[in-house]
């Protein structure tokens, strides 16, 4: 299955992260060889088999509306890499004007 | 003038106990991070777990709403890296929305007219951001508080099939009695329990969207503005752009966002953590059997036991209003008559304190005692409005303020004749003048009779009385 540069470039944006045109050669082609394995799969004759997204023989699980206690602020921050005040400050993100 | 073409979205938080996945409390106004686990946090690990009011909430709006609800539905992942979803992905629904199909009758003072809704369905809010608000040295930055963050939501999406900016402000206020009415969300706009995005285009042209707006009046105002701009441009023969505009509240125009550079790729799958929902008829049905008459029912109602269209749409659409309206219905059963007291006096003192009808020291049954004495005649309806002030001061019954002011109508005929057998006595030149046909002066003795009584004679009876007596002479 045929993966472009164009596409692993459209995925790496899409999961913001950044490379040299040697390292996306390389995913690109690691990329190329995951789908074609995986493309096995299609081969399997499904005729009669209805589609499904999961496995577990469950429908509707459910919980009441309870509310129940949060985590202390201090615990919700713990992992922060800035705080202000009670919130996580972070690079600004400017409103589109 | 060219034609609009209008489809609202409008984003519904729940009013639930607590979250769509997890149990942190849905508190307006509580403290940053406050309300906050690792469920909403996305921390590693941490599995969401399907609220059922939420569901029931998100049932009870489609019926009304008469979507057809789906036997078998799922959530998605939604894709996509924003600080304000700290999972990278926001729990929403895709292709197998729970509900679809419905549509919603909205009246303006030109149409009745009924608008299509394409779906609803469930997802979840993001956290809250807030901007270039800094206290400490760093010029420029971002806050973020996830009390917000997996808040339920109901996304409501209507056909493109209004066609004004009237149209569209009566459509979301038919949409707010709605919800109200089935006490499943508050509705309130300035607190983001409602948000409207809207997109419209001209002759079924190029349309532009507006994002995020958060008053009903600024809906309408962003329209009008939207509709002129689009049309000014065409009439030069330019094109409209598609695009996200910003509405600015401050100057009352739109302004261009950034266009999109290329299509949004939210890569939406199903949600592996959570299971499908098999919706079964008889589910369907509890949740049906639970629905409250709604709004346009209840407006009709009203308007066959006499109430104006302006007075019956007042009550109906506001759920405390009716509910009051209704219990004092079931004890003193003339509608019209409520209805002239609770908007007249009663509303007065509502706006005065700027607060609900629960606020108030009156209740239905009071009311209603009130309404009987004036009904009854007792009192006449001049002095019920002394009354009921004094009753909206103090807390006391009506029996207890007309009793201690005194302001009971006296009934009595003989008490009453009376007073008009003084009046009389005391003015012989006017008998006189009233024999020989000045028929004018009937209303003299009336008023000097009534004058005796300390203005508590009960009219009708006065009347008659006087006449009798006058024929006596
Ligand atoms: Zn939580």
């Amino acid at each position: 299955m045929k993966v472009t540069t164009e596409d692993a470039l459209h995925i790496a944006q899409l999961a913001r992260l950044r490379f040299s045109p040697e390292e996306l050669e390389v995913l690109r082609r690691q990329m190329e060889s995951l789908l074609s394995h995986f493309s096995q799969v299609s081969e399997l004759d499904t005729t009669g088999i209805p589609p499904t997204s999961g496995v577990l023989p469950l429908v509707n699980v459910m919980r009441e509306d309870i509310a129940r206690p949060s985590l202390t602020v201090e615990d919700v921050l713990r992992n922060a890499p800035d705080r202000e005040g009670d919130c996580f400050r972070i690079p600004a993100i400017l409103e589109e004007e | 003038m060219r034609s609009p073409t209008i489809g609202l979205e409008v984003h519904v938080q729940l009013n639930t106990a607590s979250k769509m996945f997890c149990g942190c409390s849905v508190e307006f106004g509580a403290g940053p991070n406050s309300r906050v686990c690792p469920v909403c946090l996305a921390l590693p690990g941490a599995l969401p777990v399907l609220n059922r009011r939420a569901v029931e909430s998100a049932f009870a709006v489609a019926l009304a709403l008469h979507c057809q609800i789906q036997p078998f539905s799922q959530f998605h992942r939604k894709n996509y890296f924003y600080p304000d979803l700290p999972k990278g992905y926001q729990i929403s629904q895709y292709d197998v929305p729970f509900s679809r199909n419905g549509y919603l009758m909205v009246e303006t003072e030109q149409s009745h007219r009924r608008i299509g809704i394409i779906r609803v369905h469930m997802e979840e809010d993001t956290a809250k951001m807030m901007h270039g608000r800094s206290i400490t040295e760093h010029a420029v930055t971002s806050l973020v508080d996830f009390n917000r963050s997996g808040v339920p939501l109901l996304e409501i999406v209507s056909a493109p099939d209004i066609t004004s900016a009237e149209e569209a402000s009566a459509y979301l206020t038919e949409l707010r009695a709605i919800l109200r009415t089935l006490g499943i969300s508050s509705g309130n706009m300035e607190e983001g329990a409602l948000r409207c995005d809207v997109n419209i285009s001209l002759d079924a042209g190029t349309r532009a969207e507006i994002k995020n707006i958060n008053s009903f009046r600024f809906v309408r105002k962003a329209l009008e503005y939207e509709i002129e701009r689009q049309n000014a441009l065409l009439d030069r023969g330019e094109p409209v752009v598609q695009e996200t505009r910003h509405f600015k509240e401050s100057s009352g125009i739109t302004v261009s966002g950034r266009t999109k550079e290329e299509a949004e790729d939210y890569r939406y799958f199903p949600e592996p953590d959570l299971v499908p929902l098999e919706i079964t008829p008889e589910w369907i049905d509890t949740v049906r059997q639970r629905l409250p008459e709604l709004p346009e029912e209840r407006r009709r109602r009203l308007h066959e036991m006499g109430l104006f269209p302006a007075e019956a749409a007042t009550i109906a659409n506001a759920p405390e209003l009716a509910r009051f309206f209704d219990r004092t219905l079931s004890v003193f059963p003339h509608g019209k008559e409520i209805a002239n007291w609770l908007l007249s006096e009663v509303s007065k003192t509502l706006n005065a304190r700027n607060c609900t009808i629960d606020e108030i020291p009156l209740r239905p049954e009071g009311l209603a005692e009130l309404l009987q004495l004036v009904h009854r005649g007792t009192i006449s309806s001049k002095i019920g409005k002394t009354v009921i002030a004094e009753m909206l001061a103090t807390g006391k019954s009506a029996g207890e303020v007309v009793h201690e002011k005194a302001l009971g109508q006296i009934l009595d005929p003989e008490t009453i004749r009376g007073w008009v057998q003084e009046t009389l006595a005391q003015n012989p030149k006017e008998q006189e003048a009233y024999r020989l046909g000045k028929d004018a002066l009937f209303g003299f003795f009336v008023g000097q009779a009534m004058k005796r009584s300390g203005g508590k004679a009960n009219p009708e009876l006065l009347n008659r009385i006087v006449k009798e007596e006058l024929e006596k002479q």
